[in-house]
């Protein structure tokens, strides 16, 4: 019941963060020095077009009053119209989002299942070549620039090898061939049972998925490294390794649930992280998700479209820290 | 309680780099690598483009005035006249077989062709040409003024346009204007011809179809409007009801933001056509084996603006100083090779009317001399607004290292290029360095851009250029006006060269640049025809080897 309450306290601080992130966006928007009505209607707009596009905006009416009439329609769930796609923007997000989704799942998972094996094995064979092949190796992920990792990758996987295809989400052959339900392609391909479309659509993610797993590999296994070596000195590990304990039951039986706790926010933070980070490799692959929107957004000072592209973000991650705070709350006994 | 680790994302801690920056290294990587050019092939039938494409914002014809939007259109549309093929300064028939025009200049009577059918199988009636003018004047959206500008209103288009039968179509003018001047607004996008019954039938709340004709299309062209989906692809098919012969039934542009992903399509035969491609990356692709480049120079231009709020700007030989410190040539060869060649008139090379000589050239003896004369023998102290945006920034340096070897001081102030016309729009900056597309194939677009300003009080109705630099020239305002109405084509061409002539002399732009408009067409492909103006550019004619 303590724990439920702890949780739900948690919880309530979500709409007061939702409500300061719309109203520091919107006022990042509105004090821009950019006119807003300069990308809908474009420079050479005559004055009466450019006054009725004003109107039509309510840009015309105090800042408060607009703030207000943004938050009145948000209650209901109404985020406005982007002037960029003239599509509502809960329609846009619906159909950018899934695609961020699935690269940043993807990644995320190639990330853990490579990362944290490599930090245990850093950690435990620490100071001799592994420790410093995985360090080397990680160093490389985490400081070449992600643009420059995406691009050795196409060159290498897709122009020379041809073990990849090249960019978007299919190829042009099968682009709009599997109906759109969940807007993920794989799980669209899967209930249309169109399997070419599946595969195509597998193989699309594979590179800049792993572009982008590689990135926060190279994070997540020094992550588990530092925390495992902390574990691996605790007097804990110590007893059990006296008591005669195979090495393997003692790292991942003894130390290993020990450091669950601390990678758990990692690895949320990691996945928020990839969720709105994914800009420069949607760019570089053509992909067309929530990053990228949100970048030509405020590039063409869509600001409906910005405002709701920084809600999905903002609560995305703020769910993530949630759910990162009661499993944590779960694998502690200590917080219980 | 134990306290969670303070951690960052790591996506928050990545270093922050420029979109030059990004731009300048992939293209850098991908054109020293040279990855070989070994073709697979699109698929039969469709030809794949590969383009930035983040710029459209709607494809109704009464809308839509962005660059890929338009091009679109011009596959999509079509309109009562269009540019000659073999001379695009002149006018030819294409919705339209054959017109009239009245002694006076006011009345404009169109026999149309009776063979252009819409998708739908009907076939075009001047009823549906009278309704898509009428929509565009109704709507008055961004080039709605194209049509205005003639004296038509939401009052009296219907009568001033009308079908007087099902293939004539009668426009009275309310002021008599050049003919070629209203023939060349009516070849640009806002003429496009919609089908009435289709547009109509999609009208929500009395819009006139402008929700539905975002994302649609009703015209009779070759290709009709399959999907868009923002910043990732655009679908066009055959119109199976034109008689225009298409080499693809299919034209897929996909957006790919980065010209090195771009060129690594082309070398995968991914993509049959490439549009963006960096300087650099022309230069390799150009010795490519199989690949052939096909450029034509666009009706944009790249200028540097004085705002004669400042006193300094108000004296003609400053301006003369300015012109003449700059090294053109250096510009075009060092920053902007096969993208922009070096222009000096505010009608850029291929308009009817454009000066192509180039008085100009670097002469730093000279330019002291002039601003001497000026009252700044040792100079003055100036802010120029650039967009940070390539090639713009780099322009810009270069425009400032020549204006400090005549003791002009330039201090560069980057923003977006949005920032940028926002501020010359409210009449705030002292110099920018931006650029203009000419809104229509005739010379008037930019004369009266670059040169009038009947009204310099900020209650004035025309602020364009002139008015954003507070360039009131009452001569060259007149000028524009006359040429505007001269009713003899060869006489009114003569006019806008004067116009031109003087301008150079007066008015505060510095003109730099004429942007070529590049492709790269993949082995075996051809018939890919890049137009001056972007709905001039065809699609029908690409074929694959």
């Amino acid at each position: 019941m303590s724990r439920l309450r702890t949780f739900a306290a948690a919880a309530s601080s979500v709409p007061i963060t939702l409500f300061g992130l719309v109203l520091v966006t919107f006022l990042i928007g509105r004090v821009m020095p950019i006119d807003p009505i300069i990308a809908i209607v474009g420079d050479h707009a005559q004055n009466d077009v450019v006054e009725a596009a004003r109107l039509q905006l309510g840009l015309d009416r105090p800042l408060a009053v607009q703030f207000w009439l943004y938050v009145k329609l948000l209650m209901q769930g109404d985020l406005g119209r982007s002037v960029m796609t003239s599509n509502p923007v809960t329609r846009d997000i619906a159909q950018y989002f899934p695609a961020t989704i699935e690269l940043a799942t993807v990644a995320i998972l190639i990330a853990v299942a490579i990362g944290i094996p490599l930090g245990v094995l850093a950690a435990v064979r620490r100071g001799s070549w592994v420790d410093h092949g995985v360090r080397v190796f990680c160093l490389a992920g985490h400081s070449i620039p992600i643009f420059l990792l995406a691009l050795i990758g196409l060159l290498v996987f897709y122009a020379t090898l041809g073990w990849t295809p090249g960019t978007g989400r299919s190829d042009v052959g099968l682009e709009g061939m599997v109906p759109d339900v969940t807007g993920f392609l794989t799980i669209d391909a899967l209930l249309a049972r169109d399997w070419e479309s599946l595969r195509d659509a597998c193989a699309h993610l594979v590179l800049p998925a792993g572009v982008l797993a590689y990135f926060s590999m190279a994070y997540i296994a020094r992550m588990t490294r530092a925390f495992m070596l902390d574990a691996l000195s605790g007097e804990f590990v110590i007893t059990a390794r006296a008591k005669g304990l195979s090495a393997a039951r003692v790292i991942w039986r003894h130390a290993f649930p020990n450091i669950a706790v601390r990678l758990v926010t990692v690895l949320a933070l990691t996945y928020a992280g990839l969720l709105e980070g994914a800009v420069v490799t949607e760019t570089v692959f053509g992909w067309p998700g929530l990053g990228q929107y949100l970048t030509i957004s405020l590039l063409n000072a869509d600001m409906n479209a910005v405002l709701g592209a920084t809600l999905v973000i903002g609560l995305s991650y703020l769910l993530l820290n949630l759910l990162a705070d009661a499993a944590y709350r779960l694998l502690d006994p200590r917080v219980r | 309680m134990m306290t969670r680790p303070m951690l960052t994302s790591p996506m928050l801690t990545r270093p922050v780099l420029t979109r030059r920056a990004m731009l300048a290294a992939s293209a850098a990587i991908v054109t020293a690598a040279e990855a070989p050019f070994a073709r697979a092939a699109t698929p039969a039938g469709v030809a794949v483009m590969a383009k930035q494409i983040d710029d459209v914002i709607s494809f109704d014809p009464a809308e839509s005035y962005e660059f890929t939007n338009n091009e679109v259109d011009g596959n999509v549309y079509r309109r009562l006249v269009g540019p000659n093929p073999k001379d695009n300064t002149r006018i030819a028939g294409d919705l339209a077989e054959k017109w009239e025009i009245s002694a006076d200049g006011k009345e404009f009577t169109f026999h149309l062709v009776k063979d252009a059918y819409f998708p739908s199988g009907k076939a075009m009636t001047a009823e549906d040409a009278a309704f898509s003018l009428h929509r565009v004047v109704m709507l008055n959206k961004t080039p709605g003024f194209i049509l205005t500008q003639f004296g038509f209103t939401k009052d009296n288009v219907e009568k001033l346009i009308r079908a007087t039968d099902a293939a004539t179509l009668q426009m009275s003018l309310p002021i008599a204007q050049a003919p070629t001047f209203v023939l060349s607004c009516l070849s640009a996008n806002v003429g496009s011809v919609v089908e009435k019954a289709t547009v109509l039938a999609n009208q929500v709340n009395g819009d006139l179809g402008n929700a539905w004709l975002k994302n649609h299309s009703a015209g009779n062209g070759p290709y009709q409007l399959t999907q868009w989906v923002a910043s990732d692809h655009i679908t066009i098919d055959a119109n199976p009801k034109s008689n225009i012969p298409v080499g693809n039934k299919r034209v897929t542009i996909r957006h790919i933001a980065d010209p090195s992903a771009q060129l690594l399509m082309l070398q995968k035969g991914d993509a049959d056509i490439v549009r963006d491609l960096t300087p650099d990356q022309i230069k390799s692709v150009k010795a490519s084996d199989g690949t052939s480049v096909t450029s034509s120079g666009q009706g944009s231009s790249v200028y540097v603006a004085m705002n004669m709020a400042l006193p300094q700007f108000q004296k003609r030989q400053v301006l003369q100083a300015m012109k003449w410190a700059i090294d053109y040539d250096a510009i075009a060869t060092n920053i902007t090779p096969n993208t922009y060649v070096v222009s000096q008139s505010f009608l850029p090379s291929g308009l009817p009317g454009a000066l192509t000589d180039k008085p100009f050239k670097k002469d730093v003896a000279r330019a002291k001399a002039l601003l001497a004369e000026a009252g700044y023998p040792n100079g003055f102290s100036v802010k120029m607004d650039t967009s940070s945006a390539s090639p713009y920034g780099d322009i810009a340096q270069a425009v400032q290292a020549d204006l400090a070897a005549i003791g002009i001081n330039v201090e560069l102030i980057s923003g977006e290029q949005k920032q940028v016309i926002t501020k010359m729009r409210a009449r705030t900056h002292e110099m920018a360095i931006l650029y203009w597309g000419t809104d229509y194939f005739d010379p008037n677009s930019n004369a009266q851009a670059f040169c009038a300003n009947p009204d310099d009080s900020d209650a004035s109705k025309l602020r364009i250029l002139a008015w954003r630099n507070h360039f009131k020239d009452d001569q060259l305002t007149a000028m524009v006006e006359d040429a505007a109405k001269e009713l003899d084509g060869e006489k009114r061409i003569g006019m806008y060269q004067n116009i031109q002539k003087i301008a150079r002399e007066r008015a505060p732009f510095i003109i730099l640049l004429q942007k070529i408009s590049t492709a790269v067409l993949a082995k075996g492909v051809s018939g890919f025809v890049i137009g001056p103006l972007p709905d001039y550019t065809k699609y029908a004619d690409i074929k694959k080897g």
